[in-house]
């Protein structure tokens, strides 16, 4: 299946940060370009969820969620920037 | 609708009680879930729905909702995918008076505020393939409900008039100000101007707002249908900033 958009994955960010994260803007590690989280790719595959750059392909966070835990890394995301 | 915008209500885990169930094409189905809880919900959120199997299996699956506003009343309209895991289960299987789990409201990126909000005058397309209308519901439906008065227009791409998603509610928006357009890619209705075919770049530039009055876009449907639209909107002059996305996966 095709990827889908950043705005998809709210739900399980929400389990982890008490804000919607799917409006924050996030600056990629990569290519350096903002934009908002619910602007990125997202791929969903039996081992986990696979956020990547619009702009440049490169991944931006893994998301690993089992029944009894959830796993984040944001390694490609430098700062985030929220609306308050 | 007069009440504020529950922006800022909080999601969590609920269970939500089936009080209606009825079909809404021949493969798909509207949903009407109460849930005591729900704190109300911006026109264009998404809820995620968990089943779980008397194993612990479980499978987890987003749906747009198609009502807006205060109230425990949510309504979410499913298209049934033959070989999908959890859609067959909420068209064919879920009974009146069953229970759902579901974690809600979602997402505040494809969302449409009113303009009392956003200060924000400018013109709004939408543009729907098959049930990616359902969070355009919302927001035709909400716009109406306050006599908001940011243009909004809708382009609607379906197979054929059989596959049109609340084909009654959306005439009649359009009897009151709602600028209606349909895209038939498989048997136009008869009488219908244009012939059917699959939606191009050209029956876009003339059915949707053009770039020049600079519109906030949002498309909505399968991962295929949304990257292609965008990709024509963008070489049409439409800026990528003003347009977002809601890929239901797919091809
Ligand atoms: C934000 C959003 C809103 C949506 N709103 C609607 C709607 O209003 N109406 C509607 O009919 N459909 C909607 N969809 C599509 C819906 O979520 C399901 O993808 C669809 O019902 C098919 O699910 P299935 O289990 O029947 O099919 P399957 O074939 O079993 O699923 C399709 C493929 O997508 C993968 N997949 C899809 N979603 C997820 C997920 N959340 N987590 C993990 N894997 C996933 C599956 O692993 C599989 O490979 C929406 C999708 C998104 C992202
Ligand atoms: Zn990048």
């Amino acid at each position: 299946m095709g990827h889908v958009d950043g705005n998809a994955i709210a739900g399980s960010l929400a389990e982890i940060f008490p804000f919607d994260v799917t409006a924050a803007v996030g600056r990629c590690a990569h290519c350096g370009s903002t934009g908002m989280i619910g602007d990125a790719m997202v791929y969903f595959a039996a081992t986990g969820t696979i956020v990547r750059c619009a702009n440049c392909d490169e991944v931006l966070a893994v998301l690993v969620e089992t029944p009894s835990r959830i796993w984040l890394s944001l390694s490609g995301v430098r700062g985030l920037t929220l609306p308050t | 609708m007069s009440d504020p915008p529950p922006a800022a209500a909080r999601t969590a885990w609920r269970v939500g009680t089936v009080i209606e169930a009825r079909p809404e094409t021949s493969s798909a189905r509207r949903i009407v879930l109460d849930i005591p809880d729900w704190p109300g919900n911006d026109a264009g959120q998404h809820l995620d729905v968990r089943l779980t199997a008397p194993d612990g299996y479980q499978a987890q699956r987003s749906y747009s909702i198609a009502s807006a506003g205060l109230g425990s009343r949510v309504e979410l309209a499913v298209d049934e995918l033959p070989e999908g895991e959890v859609s067959p289960f909420l068209v064919e299987d879920l009974q009146l008076g069953d229970r759902l789990e579901v974690h809600g409201p979602l997402g505040g990126y494809f969302i449409w505020m009113p303009q009392s909000v956003t200060h924000d005058a400018r013109p709004v397309q939408l543009i729907a393939g098959g049930s990616g209308i359902v969070p355009f519901l919302a927001m035709v439906r909400a716009h109406a409900a306050i006599a908001d008065p940011t243009p909004f227009r809708l382009l609607y791409a379906v197979r054929e008039q059989s596959d049109v998603f609340y084909l009654q509610e959306l005439l009649q928006l359009a009897l009151s100000g709602l600028k209606l357009d349909f895209v038939y890619s498989g048997t136009a209705p008869r009488d219908w101007p244009v012939p059917a075919g699959r939606i191009t770049k050209e029956a876009l530039a003339g059915l949707a707002i053009p770039a020049s009055e600079k519109p906030r876009v949002f498309i909505c449907g399968s991962t295929g249908f949304v990257e292609l639209v965008a990709g024509w909107l963008i070489e049409l002059g439409h800026a990528a900033a003003d347009i977002r996305t809601e890929r239901f996966g797919g091809t």
